[in-house]
């Protein structure tokens, strides 16, 4: 039980947070598409996101999960996938990137472009 | 029915829409605020430090300073949805509105604040390429850039604004710019020109952006002589102006050639009757804070001079 929630990380309501660490399980490994929300403190457009995220993710978690990775505590990992504009979404399945979004959009914008998951 | 149809609704929240908010409040007209689902707060929420807006003699961060406005109208009653308005219909004396939820609203009167969005250069790969190298705010992805040579575009305030923000991070900024002089303000100008980390590309413009994956260069072009250079740039920032947002109110409200919209002189009516418009979305002379500010009373004041005209029938 605590080794489930140690990888589960840190919860947040409906979306939870993923680190560098935890990355590889909590998202490559995973077998339901995972929306990874890149974002910072400091980051007002992805401060506007994260409800709608929140809202998506109650919603529809049982088809997508949505986690979300703070750029500046895990930077590896922001690294690795060339994330060089936030908020980035990038949507794995299978351990790749099956779809990009950069930018905040509102929900309705958001909820079209993750169709195909939810 | 008349509980239904509301005294004003304000399309819009920055300075403009915030103070017109606070006003329109403050005259018991119940305001209704579609702030935006993504953008409220408008253009001073990708800023940092504001010096100019007068109070502030330290500065005021800008989502700070927005913070503060959105506060005050919600003390007075204002009714702030972080929505956008998809679609308007402003012609009729009864005004409806539809939210990003396609709800529908009703109101006497609108006072129009949607602002201006950033321009973009018009070029191949400029879409392809935003998020990879391409941006337009500063302070969003600026992080992103440390220890590259990157370039900023444009010569007025905001471009001398995010070239400066810019050096916290990179290893060089050439700003690029169409003149052979800054058209910022004397201050700012003064702060790029000595810092040793900010080169210029004068009489330039951009015309081609290169990069697979993200962006690895670009080439300019000396618009007097022709002559064109690659810069190894890894970052492209865009402050080259703004465009109003005017889509919505097209065939309705009037507007200019470039899609501002038109007020009265000395009023903030346009040519639809409760129909009042303010900020960036009319000016593109000063658009200072300050300005839209000022523009979004006087909105609220005339709405509120309207409603009585109406109620007295």
């Amino acid at each position: 039980m605590l080794n489930e929630l140690a990888t589960i990380g840190v919860k947040m309501g409906a979306t939870a947070a993923v680190t560098d660490a935890s990355f590889a399980n909590d998202v490559l490994m995973s077998d339901k598409p995972v929306l990874v929300d890149f974002w910072a403190e400091w980051c007002g457009p992805c401060k506007m996101i994260g409800p709608i995220l929140e809202e998506i993710a109650a919603a529809h978690g049982d088809k997508l999960t949505i986690l979300k990775l703070n750029v500046d505590e895990n930077p590896a990992t922001a690294s690795n996938y060339g994330v060089t504009s936030i908020p980035t979404m990038n949507v794995y399945q299978n351990g790749e990137i099956v779809k990009q979004i950069i930018g905040a959009k509102p929900k309705a914008a958001l909820l079209s472009d993750l169709a195909e998951f939810i | 029915m008349s509980q239904d149809i509301n005294d004003v609704i304000i399309i819009g929240s920055g300075p403009a829409g915030y103070t017109a908010a606070i006003y329109a409040a403050r005259a018991q007209l119940k305001p209704i605020v579609f702030e935006g689902a993504v953008t409220a707060g408008g253009a001073l929420m990708n800023t940092t430090e504001v010096e100019n807006f007068p109070g502030f003699q330290d500065g005021i961060m800008g989502p700070a300073l927005m913070e503060n406005m959105r506060a005050q109208a919600v003390k007075f009653g204002a009714n702030l949805i972080t929505d956008d308005v998809t679609s308007a219909n402003l012609t009729g004396d009864i005004k409806t509105v539809v939210d990003g939820e396609g709800r529908e609203y009703k109101a006497h009167s609108i006072i129009l604040a949607t602002g201006s969005s950033y321009r973009e250069l018009g070029i191949d790969n400029e879409k392809r390429l935003s998020g990879h190298g391409v941006s337009w705010c500063a302070t969003c992805d600026g992080f992103f850039f440390r220890d590259q040579d990157i370039a900023v575009v444009g010569g007025g305030d905001s471009a001398v604004e995010e070239a400066t923000f810019l050096t916290r991070f990179a290893k060089s900024v050439t700003m690029i710019h169409r003149r052979d002089e800054l058209r910022a303000s004397k201050i700012m100008a003064e702060r790029a020109h000595n810092d040793p980390k900010i080169k210029f590309a004068w009489n330039s413009e951009v015309t081609e952006l290169h990069g697979d994956a993200k962006l690895s260069g670009v080439t300019i072009r000396d618009i007097n002589t022709g002559d064109t250079r690659e810069l190894s740039v890894t970052g492209l920032f865009v402050a080259i102006g703004h465009d109003p947002r005017s889509e919505l109110l097209k065939g309705q409200v009037d507007l200019d050639p470039a899609g501002y919209v038109l007020t009265g002189a000395g009023t903030t009516a346009t040519n639809l009757s409760g129909v009042f418009a303010c900020g960036d979305l009319v000016d593109h002379t000063y658009r200072q804070a300050i300005t839209a500010a000022g523009t979004g009373c006087s909105a609220a004041l005339d709405a509120e001079r309207f409603l009585s005209g109406l109620h007295s029938k």
